[in-house]
């Protein structure tokens, strides 16, 4: 099998399984108990909480482990919202955000908020003059996600957030569920107030991921209970994931350089290879996320393209799993104003690091052998 | 941002006088010894301030989140810098503002023009930053008398240096600077704080449990062994000597009335601290007594159990309320240990009604049917010692 949809989920590295099974095993007690078992265990999950904050360049009360990245969105989006209410009630939100965000800011929009969405261009990148235009005094939340999962368009933060802290005392949140363990993501090198990181997308395990906040900003929960997690997540902290996602974490920033390198390269060499075929379109900008490589086929439907390559022991997926069972077409495409004649034939490649070249030449080999069979090229 | 080193200002030792060297380098040492793991923590000292620097900024990251622990800092800046263009000034005066709550503080901007050269004066160039800051960070107020942020602003040859936040850091005296005690641990609230006390005067502790098994269970020995290692925390290696006590308390039982038994306890129990501090070469005892507190802590009770002994015992906490006492121990971190529920060897065999003004004569009288002596030498030879910080992070390593 050779897996291309490492953007829908990864498989979870083994180490990272082990450290699970070995917190489940050795310390599984609640944190919040006072016996000795309860503090050990807790000064585990504080470690990880502080191993996490230091990547992220962020005081350590300002990690909080969630379920996953729809959970750490949502809570970014109705946290701030609310919290800063006091500075307004207009809210932006990029046109090509998961649905996580888009159905979250529609929610708010019924709760006294005024959300108004920043518009692409045919690259899938936010308009930064838009975003200019869109900002008012009363902006107290900006969305933006830092890599485009169904692209994987990369999105100038550092000039957005410019924008932003020079017209507007508006937050700045960003996805980055598609960026962290691709590029440089922490509160120094972005000038942003919160951020979202999903574990399964890099080799973590599912049902775990984290929002952290830049120092001094805060938000107001949306799970009420027990006051876990500073008060700001309640239910028992699952330390065993907690420790997971800090290791998938470590994992994922160490050597960054050399994973973008070979991830990189990879893609380069599909994007060549796609090219010469005459039908293929690359959606993917030139300045995309090293790992994803999203194209279309001419009048073709992705989904048969899929079945095709899945017969062949190639697993890709249409622009986004969350999609790709929708018979609607994509939001991101969509708004990116792609032709019709291929806005049905996207097919989304996403790489990890454990993807071989080995495996890269095998995938053209069988995607050679499926177009010449369904298109006769 | 790029931090390019720490200005740290003394405490107290700035007030000594020939003494100041010394001060200064037990200082340098406790912050090299705190620091070991970044083994590239250089510390340029000066008569009245002294400079860190480090060779990256995850370093000296680290550096800001630990210096407030160590004793003899009054307080500490991160200085940052940047090249001479204005624009970058700018910048960068912004991104230290950003790192501030300034919200409704008073605010003025400092400059000093070493490079002379600089084409703005230094009025020109404070009424320019000011400005800037000022449009840039809402909510400021301008002060130039004892503002709450003082925005710095050195215009060297080379570069710009500029700084605006002062963290406080622990005060005191430089640890080790004032010899060596030995603080009686017995896991309640009070003790660790006297500890934490004496450490700040700059006093290197070991510490004395003593231990009753199978009266006393083992948790409530991991219990002294984490405060211990709490203890430590603050910048230097603490010792714990764990007494087997059991055959003592027993002989006192059998010996004793019950209701002097308490205070005879007490006196065994520092007899046998004496003889550990004699054998470290601590110079004093150090006890978490608090006046009146219990019955132990009576005027009449500490005479008699201060009468074995005529080395100094110090009792910081000899005049301080229960509550405030709380409140230290909760801001060291040792709260919520010190009130799991274990028994300790003074609550096994407490009497029910303990004397609160035992008599030293008849106490002496009691004691003089059995020789403890042999005892006491006994439990001093066979103690355990162990030494802290234990590094719990390995443990998690892997893990993590």
């Amino acid at each position: 099998m050779i897996y291309f949809d490492n953007s829908a989920t990864t498989k979870a590295h083994s180490e990272i399984i082990n450290t699970f099974v070995a917190v489940n095993e050795k310390f599984w007690a609640n944190p919040a108990s006072i016996h000795e078992f309860g503090h050990h265990t807790n000064e585990l999950l504080e470690t990880a909480r502080e191993q996490i904050a230091e990547i992220l360049q962020t005081p350590s009360d300002k990690v909080y482990f969630t379920s996953g990245g729809t959970e750490s969105n949502n809570l970014a989006i109705f946290g701030l919202a609310n919290k800063y209410k006091y500075r307004g009630n207009h809210v932006l939100i990029s046109a090509i955000e998961h649905p996580s965000v888009l159905e979250a800011g529609k929610r708010l929009s019924t709760q006294g908020f005024k959300v108004e969405y920043i518009p692409v261009n045919k690259d899938g990148v936010i308009s930064l003059e838009e975003v200019e235009k869109l900002l008012r005094d009363d902006t107290v939340l900006v969305s933006v996600m830092h890599v485009n999962n169904e692209t994987g368009a990369i999105q100038p933060i550092k000039e957005l957030s410019s924008i932003v802290r020079g017209n507007s005392r508006a937050l700045i949140h960003i996805d980055a569920v598609q960026s962290f363990g691709k590029m440089k993501v922490n509160f120094d090198e972005l000038d942003v107030d919160a951020i979202t990181i999903s574990s399964h997308k890099i080799h973590g395990l599912k049902g775990s991921g984290l929002l952290a906040l830049k120092k001094f900003i805060e938000v107001e929960p949306i799970l009420f209970g027990g006051g876990q997690e500073l008060g700001i997540r309640s239910g028992t902290t699952p330390v065993p994931l907690a420790v997971s996602t800090a290791k998938a974490v470590r994992m994922a920033s160490q050597n960054i350089e050399d994973h973008v390198e070979k991830l990189q390269k990879m893609t380069n060499d599909l994007a060549s290879f796609l090219q010469t075929f005459s039908i293929v379109k690359l959606i993917s900008p030139e300045n995309r996320a090293p790992h994803i490589l999203t194209f279309s086929v001419r009048k073709l439907k992705g989904e048969v393209l899929i079945n095709a390559l899945q017969k062949e022991g190639v697993l890709v997926s249409t622009s986004s799993a969350c999609s790709s069972r929708q018979i609607k077409t994509s939001h991101v495409l969509k708004a990116m104003h792609i032709e019709d004649d291929y806005i049905k034939g996207v097919i989304r490649l996403s790489l990890s690091t454990m993807n071989t070249l080995d495996e890269i030449q095998q995938f053209k080999k069988v995607f050679r052998h499926v177009m010449n069979v369904i298109k006769g090229e | 941002m790029k931090w390019e080193k720490i200005l740290v200002r003394y405490g107290e030792l700035s007030t000594k006088g020939k003494n100041k060297k010394q001060f200064i380098t037990h200082l340098k040492n406790n912050i090299k010894f705190s620091f070991n793991d970044i083994p590239n923590v250089k510390v340029n000292a000066e008569r009245d301030r002294m400079f860190l620097t480090t060779t990256n900024d995850e370093e000296m990251q680290q550096l800001v989140k630990r210096l407030p622990k160590i004793f003899g800092i009054q307080s500490f800046s991160p200085v940052a810098s940047c090249s001479q263009d204005l624009d970058d000034i700018k910048a960068t005066a912004l991104k230290i503002m950003d790192g501030l709550e300034y919200e409704g503080k008073t605010f003025r901007v400092t400059v000093k023009r070493t490079d002379k050269r600089f084409p703005m004066d230094t009025y020109e160039m404070q009424s320019y930053i000011a400005s800037y800051v000022l449009q840039q960070c809402p909510g400021l107020i301008v002060q130039m008398k004892k503002p709450e942020i003082d925005l710095r602003i050195e215009v060297l040859n080379d570069a710009v240096y500029m700084m605006a936040e002062v963290i406080p850091g622990a005060a005191g005296m430089p640890l080790g600077s004032n010899g060596r005690s030995l603080l009686m641990l017995s896991g309640g609230i009070d003790s660790p704080v006297a500890g934490y006390m004496l450490m700040k005067r700059g006093v290197r502790i070991d510490a004395i449990h003593f231990h009753s098994p199978p009266f006393t269970s083992e948790r409530s020995k991991e219990k002294v062994m984490d405060l211990a290692n709490r203890l430590s925390h603050f910048g230097a290696t603490v010792r714990l000597h764990v007494i087997p006590f059991t055959d003592i308390q027993q002989s006192i039982q059998a010996q004793i009335p019950e209701n002097v038994s308490m205070t005879t306890t007490r006196r065994m129990m520092m007899k046998i601290s004496d003889l550990v501090r004699e054998e470290i070469g601590a110079l004093g005892i150090v006890t978490g007594e608090s006046l009146g507190q219990v019955a132990s802590q009576t005027l009449e009770s500490l005479t008699a159990i201060n009468a074995v002994t005529s080395t100094p015992i110090f009792r910081p906490l000899i005049s301080m309320d229960k509550l405030d006492i709380i409140d230290i121990a909760q801001e060291i971190d040792t709260y919520e240990t010190s009130i799991l529920p274990y028994e300790d060897c003074c609550t096994i065999f407490m009497p029910s009604c303990p004397k609160t003004k035992p008599k030293l004569e008849k106490v002496e009288f009691y004691e003089s049917f059995k020789d403890f002596d042999e005892l006491i030498k006994e439990a001093v030879e066979n103690r355990e010692v162990m030494s802290f910080p234990i590094k719990k992070t390995n443990e998690f390593e892997n893990l993590l």
